[in-house]
């Protein structure tokens, strides 16, 4: 079909057919405001309810205003996009919305970070000339992730994220008309739900409608008492997303100001999480190349694929809708949880600190992690491995109120014995660096040579389902590599049908991986954003010294020191765990 | 860690299954499927939306805000005698309100409650077709036409 001529205040310009008002006025950048309109480009998931009203232009020969996000344009369409009709118009949808939100900007969790309060900004909103009722909701407050909806403004992008991103299916819209509002079957509390606590939903609320559990208030707290000794660990992730924070641009390595800020906040040991992904590779990569050999024996009742289990999303993911498969993840605990169970066995010794003195506090691109540290099966005698679970935004905000800035801060070192990590471990962050890592080691102890290239690019990209190939020198090893939890599903159907064979899957609930966690700083679908991020992880990786895990000095002295070998008995009860079976069950009486 | 038990009999379900099936269990039939099993079922408990989720492939959350959207759906079980009062704008204009407000006077109930003895059930309707007789109230099957307010608790004398 040809293209059509259309003409956006006064520029002339010709679109495809099928090209919305939005789009054709982006390209030619003209900014038209948008409030429930979300873009995931790399996703392919463009959210347009059309519902906050807030992006309507006038066109002519129409009579009233059109939603620019979902409005076609006809051939020869004449736009308008900020006359006085419009912006009085917008003025008014952006009133009404307003009268039904609280004003209690000052003290939200989303102060200066909120589209709404950005937009009543930009619109230069000085009044609400409608008042009425406010609606209200109970607040639900799970582990990880806090649901206060007398802040929902309905843009329903949090439906979008758990529904067709992740295919979790936890939230709906509910009720009609003013009691109209997003939440889980029978409004029960998250908890009560098959959520995972991926955060993806609070990755993109607009307001304080859902946000992460915050307990920078009680890591200020144990860094305070003086009988504890608290130490910190951050994921590979931390490092490149941290200076966004401090306006910084994306992909910002910011690794040794963000050690020296936390030396400075008072921690006595900063740490590595980094290291237990080094620690993750050895027992993790033990495990794969023992299934891989009893498999290539014969051994029928060994399970391959093996999956990835770093990531805790992914772990609530596959309890809740494929229990019956949850024999073939590996057994290892992730990073965050080995660092923990090392943290408050082997370091507690070496600090000579009891347990229950030491504070484990780790610094996550992640929510689900705030639910992994208070699993049942990770405590001993009621007392976590890890204590607290912050995330990078929280980070920012122990740093905003203590210290202010990190930008001017010279750069610093990890402490030793559980801050030394290798290139293998930064790229756990993103979308298939836990499986290269694993195979940069499984590799080498498979066939007992040097690794040429340590580099495999063929496990490396932004598609949602990968499959690729690695030569263990003559053995072909199947890699299927899916990011965003609809992708896992994906592959996972493949897998129960048996219509692919894989030999090792790697798995990340959120897209793009850890870089794109729900604890990151709001990237708003700009993908840009996560590629920078993913490029700083592996030029992190490039940098260092020592790129595969089993080199790591600290890792090796790990083991003679303490565990022994991988899947010892020892590491076997302190490094690995098992899942649950969460599908809900009806009885039949 | 949370884990939703269900109790449901098996031929309930075995009737859930039939309906969906009847609808090839597709996602896009979720509207009928829903009307169907509640004209069985008289209600939609939360055990019934459960399995035509599980059946249709959708999410409990989708089913369960499908039934709170549209008013026709119900979660509570309707009474022995269900109760509706024409609102339409026929039997508005003639006092359907006072009506209305009589029954929840002494029923004390609200619209969309069920009696506590499970004998009574209050809703609204919009036009019964029957305008000439405007209010017109329905229990059960029976019309009751031009309703006054004086007239509810007689009305109400025939169901004890």
């Amino acid at each position: 079909m040809s293209t059509m001529n259309i003409t956006i205040d006064g520029h002339k310009l010709q679109v495809e057919p099928g090209t919305t008002i939005l789009e054709a006025a982006r390209k030619i950048n003209v900014e038209i405001p948008t409030l429930c309109y979300m873009n995931l480009i790399d996703m392919n998931i463009e959210h347009k309810p059309g519902g906050c009203r807030v992006c309507v232009v006038e066109v002519a020969g129409r009579r009233n205003l059109a939603p620019s996000c979902v409005t076609k344009c006809w051939e020869g369409m004449e736009i308008k996009t900020h006359t006085m009709r419009v912006l009085n118009a917008r003025k008014t949808v952006l009133e009404l919305i307003l009268s039904d939100h609280p004003f209690d900007c000052l003290v939200c969790a989303k102060n200066g970070h909120c589209d709404l309060q950005k937009m009543a900004q930009n619109f230069g909103i000085r009044e609400i000339h409608y008042q009425g009722e406010q609606s209200t909701y109970k607040e639900d407050n799970s582990p990880a992730i806090i649901r206060d909806m007398d802040k929902c403004i309905m843009c329903r992008r949090c439906e979008t994220m758990c529904n067709d991103v992740q295919t979790c299916g936890v939230l709906s819209g509910i009720n009609r008309g003013f009691m109209a509002v997003v939440a889980p079957a029978f409004e029960q509390d998250l908890e009560k739900s098959p959520c995972t606590f991926c955060g993806q939903c609070v990755a993109v609320c607009p307001t304080a409608a859902l946000t992460e559990v915050d307990h920078t208030n009680k890591v200020i707290r144990a860094l305070a008492d003086e009988t504890k000794t608290v130490i910190v660990q951050t994921a590979p992730a931390v490092r490149v997303a941290l200076g966004e924070e401090f306006g910084m641009a994306p992909g910002t390595i910011v690794t040794g100001k963000m050690v020296a800020a936390l030396r400075k906040l008072g921690f006595d040991k900063v740490f590595d999480t980094d290291f237990a992904a080094d620690l993750t590779i050895m027992e993790e990569g033990t495990e794969l190349l023992s299934r891989l050999n009893a498999h290539l024996k014969g051994d029928k009742t060994v399970k391959l694929p093996i999956l990835t289990s770093c990531c805790p999303g992914w772990v609530n993911f596959f309890e809740y809708q494929f229990p019956e498969m949850r024999e073939i993840p590996s057994t290892a605990k992730s990073p965050q949880q080995m660092f923990g169970a090392i943290a408050k066995t082997y370091m507690a010794e070496k600090l000579g600190v009891k347990r229950e003195n030491l504070v484990v506090v780790s610094v996550m691109p992640c929510l689900a992690k705030k639910y992994e540290a208070q699993r049942d099966e990770f405590k001993v005698n009621g007392n976590p491995d890890v204590d607290y679970a912050i995330t990078t935004r929280e980070l920012a905000s122990l740093i905003k109120q203590s210290i202010g800035d990190i930008t001017q801060l010279p750069d610093e070192n990890f402490d030793r014995l559980m801050g030394e990590s290798t290139g293998a471990s930064v790229i756990f962050g993103v979308t298939g660096g836990v499986i290269e890592a694993a195979c940069r080691t499984a590799y080498e102890v498979y066939t007992g040579k040097t690794l040429e290239k340590i580099d495999f690019h063929q496990l490396r990209g932004f598609e949602g389902i990968r499959a690729a190939s690695v030569d263990f020198d003559g053995l072909k090893l199947n890699i299927g590599i899916a990011h965003g939890l609809g992708n896992a599903r994906k592959l996972l159907e493949q897998v129960k049908s048996g219509e692919c064979e894989f030999h090792a899957i790697e798995i990340m609930a959120c897209p793009g991986g850890c870089i794109g966690g729900g604890g990151q700083p709001q990237h708003h679908g700009d993908s840009s954003i996560l590629k920078a991020r993913a490029a700083a992880l592996y030029k992190e990786d490039e940098g260092k010294p020592i790129r595969k895990s089993h080199e790591n000095p600290e890792i090796i002295k790990l083991y003679e020191e303490f565990l022994g070998s991988p899947m010892s008995e020892k590491a076997h009860h302190l490094l690995h765990t098992h899942y649950f079976d969460k599908k809900k069950k009806i009885f039949i009486e | 860690m949370s884990q939703i038990h269900i109790k449901i009999k098996e031929n309930d379900v075995a009737k859930v299954k039939e309906i969906c099936a009847s609808f090839n269990n597709a996602p896009g039939e979720l509207i009928n499927v829903l009307h169907k099993v509640q004209s069985h079922f008289g209600y939609l408990p939360a055990e019934i939306q459960e399995i035509v989720a599980s059946e249709l492939n959708v999410s409990t959350a989708k089913v369960y805000g499908v039934i709170t959207f549209y008013s026709f759906f119900t979660m509570t079980p309707k009474g022995q005698h269900p109760i509706s009062i024409c609102t339409g704008t026929a039997c508005y204009v003639r006092g359907a309100e006072k009506v209305l407000e009589e029954f929840k006077k002494e029923l004390k109930l609200e619209v969309g409650e069920t009696s506590a003895d499970g004998k009574f059930s209050l809703s609204c309707l919009r036009c019964v077709g029957a305008c000439g007789l405007a209010p017109v109230v329905m229990i059960g099957d029976k019309t009751y036409g031009r309703v006054a307010a004086e007239d509810v608790k007689n009305i109400l004398k025939e169901y004890e």
